[in-house]
């Protein structure tokens, strides 16, 4: 069943004395009940602005937001903002990207954890005190009842982020959107914070977005991935079929950036060159040619569909990739 | 969960348990226990303490009734009898005790600058966050409104307050928050201001938390510092204000109310042959607003996040 379905978004700032920017350019994807969807690529490719587009806590007066959210069946977009606000922190959530500054620094966790509570459900005073103690307990904060009273300041990056995902798990939401919600943290910690929420996720059957920029995050985690590139998808697959065939030749750079125990000693990591400003305007072809070394002419002829394989015959794969020289079919070529 | 204790910050029984202390060491707190670290602050304090504990307990230290003119006969048009067994400091030129005088003259400031700055900060406040928690038109219409309060100088629009609600203490308690309520308006508008984009606010939102309690339950104790350091300093400048109003004969017309301002201005006609009439009330007022400036820097320097530690 299809919890969350984000049809071409698109979101446009507008400032005075800029030209518009176009951060995300049409995106559509899709989250069922209880899966792990992830949004990867790289800083500025507008998987953050995604992410808030669905949330609604983008600027009103600085972004233009068009398209659909449609969230069991109601419009994100088109409601107002009594509704969203019902469903927000109810419904669904977010884990942010950075623990230190997203907690308020002068309540206590406890305060914090029961403001939610109170707000969406009907527990009293009490009852929420008691189910802030317990929430803190799930998610990995020793001693709960005593760190209920403190402050952020006294926790550490790993202990807020864990509070962060209390407060996001609160009311037992259907759709969680985590955006990077390890990046800020040390390596060592991430991993612990992301198999605390992949776990309570499975396990309370929530559907998740994991927004990362981190591949080895995804394989890990996700059901199924969208790549994002300069405001597009540029690819959609299954965590197994992205790994074993990707097509898009940006997620193939992005997997020869990461490094792999399984590759010889001595195999130097590429980097993808370049960087996302040094894109094409996607009516006038694929965004990424600028970067790609496969790219020629025909990828700087026009708008690119994202498209299955299979007009091609014997086309090993089938997800949808917006490229004109899928890597998968470097053979037939 | 043991490998995460020994990543998690130290508890009480930790290395770090000096710095964070015991359980539930809010921001405030740890402000309170910069504030009791810095002497000049404590210099305040005490100062202020002092100011306030002779304000209300004006009856028991006093020798003497304020405003007596028992000793008038001792007053000459040359001369006011000084410091002698009976009056420590001598008499003023109504022929009351000086000391009493003055020890009366903390109630009146007291009261004045309290209830005014109240007044002045609780206005100022509400606008503020009018503007700073609704923002758009209502930020727009308020602050302009604000501005022009601002622009005409605060003794100035002191002074026509008074002048247009006539002569009593009321009317120099409107008349001097008149002049702190823009003052407050735009700093805790420029605070929340500085809130609304923090990554707690949008945090806060994505929680579905209404506007109303995310700016007040949130935004504004996270903004009230600054305004707590200005409602200090501005306490300073209020006993100042009570005493020039006072001066320039705006003040409350009943004699029988002791007050610092007044007492300089009959003080004036005998400046030649006493000028300690002068002194005294002059150094009460420079003392009483010292305290409070001490005492609001020193809420400045606890209070400001970078002196954390």
């Amino acid at each position: 069943m299809t919890l969350l379905e984000v049809d071409d978004l698109r979101v446009t700032f507008s400032r005075k004395g800029a030209p518009d920017f176009t951060a995300v350019d049409g995106v559509s994807f899709d989250v069922d009940a209880g899966e792990v969807v992830g949004l990867v690529g790289e800083s500025g490719c507008g998987k953050s602005v995604t992410s808030l587009a669905v949330m609604g806590l983008l600027p009103q007066r600085s972004a233009r937001v068009s398209g659909a959210v449609r969230f069991d069946g109601t419009d994100l977009l088109r409601a107002s903002a009594g509704q969203l606000a019902r469903r927000r922190g109810k419904d669904l959530a977010m884990v942010f990207q950075d623990p230190m500054t997203s907690l308020n620094p002068v309540l206590t966790l406890g305060r914090q954890l029961t403001e939610v509570l109170r707000t969406h459900t009907d527990l009293d005073r009490t009852a929420a005190k008691k189910e802030a103690v317990e929430l803190l307990g799930r998610v990995g904060i020793p001693d709960p009842r005593r760190r209920v009273g403190e402050y952020p300041h006294q926790l550490s990056g790993g202990m807020r982020q864990r509070v962060l995902i209390a407060i996001a798990l609160a009311c037992s939401p259907r759709l969680i959107i985590a955006d990077e919600p390890t990046t800020a943290l040390d390596v060592t910690i991430q991993a612990q914070v992301l198999d605390l929420l992949t776990g309570l996720v499975r396990e309370s059957g929530t559907a998740m977005v994991l927004i990362t920029h981190d591949l080895g995050v995804v394989a890990g985690t996700c059901d199924r991935v969208n790549v994002l590139y300069a405001g597009k998808v540029v690819e959609q697959a299954t965590r197994g079929e992205l790994f074993a065939r990707p097509r898009h030749r940006y997620t193939t750079g992005l997997l020869a950036a990461v490094p792999r125990v399984d590759a010889p000693e001595g195999t130097a990591l590429q980097p993808v060159p370049g960087t996302v400003r040094d894109r094409l305007p996607w009516t006038q072809g694929c965004a990424f040619a600028p970067r790609c070394g496969a790219a020629d002419d025909a990828c700087r002829a026009g708008e690119i569909a994202l498209e299955a394989a299979g007009g091609i015959e014997g086309g090993p794969s089938g997800h949808p990739a917006r490229c004109v020289h899928p890597a998968d079919l470097e053979v037939s070529r | 969960m043991t490998a995460l204790d020994a990543l998690t910050p130290a508890g009480p029984d930790g290395a770090a348990g000096a710095a964070t202390g015991e359980d539930g060491v809010g921001p405030w707190q740890s402000a309170w226990r910069r504030l009791r670290r810095n002497p000049a602050g404590i210099v305040g304090a005490v100062i202020v303490l002092l100011f306030v504990l002779v304000a209300a307990a004006a009856p028991l230290l006093a020798p003497y009734k304020p405003a007596t003119s028992e000793w008038f006969g001792q007053v000459t048009p040359t001369s006011v009898p000084g410091p002698s067994a009976e009056h420590v400091l001598g008499l003023d030129s109504f022929g009351s005790d000086l000391l009493t005088q003055l020890l009366y003259g903390a109630r009146s400031s007291l009261v004045i600058g309290v209830v005014s700055t109240a007044v002045g900060l609780a206005a100022g406040a509400f606008l503020g966050i009018l503007a700073g928690g609704i923002g758009g038109k209502v930020d727009t219409v308020v602050m302009r409104v604000v501005d022009v309060l601002l622009s005409i100088p605060s003794l100035l629009l002191a002074v026509s307050v008074a002048a247009v609600l006539g002569r009593n203490s009321w009317s120099i308690m409107l008349a001097i928050s008149a002049a702190q309520v823009p003052i407050f308006a735009r700093l805790l508008r420029a605070s929340l201001l500085a809130q609304r984009g923090q990554d707690y606010v949008v945090a806060l939102r994505s929680l579905g938390l209404r506007r109303r309690s995310i700016v007040v339950g949130h935004m504004l104790p996270n903004s009230l510092g600054p305004v707590l350091v200005q409602a200090t300093l501005t306490l300073a400048t209020a006993v100042i204000e009570v005493a020039a109003l006072s001066f320039l004969g705006l003040g409350d017309p009943n004699p029988a109310v002791a007050e610092w301002g007044r007492m300089l201005v009959t003080a004036q006609a005998r400046l030649d042959q006493a000028p300690h009439l002068a002194l005294y009330p002059g150094l009460a007022i420079a003392v009483t607003a010292l305290g409070f400036t001490l005492l609001g820097e020193a809420l400045r320097e606890a209070l400001d996040p970078r002196s954390s530690r």
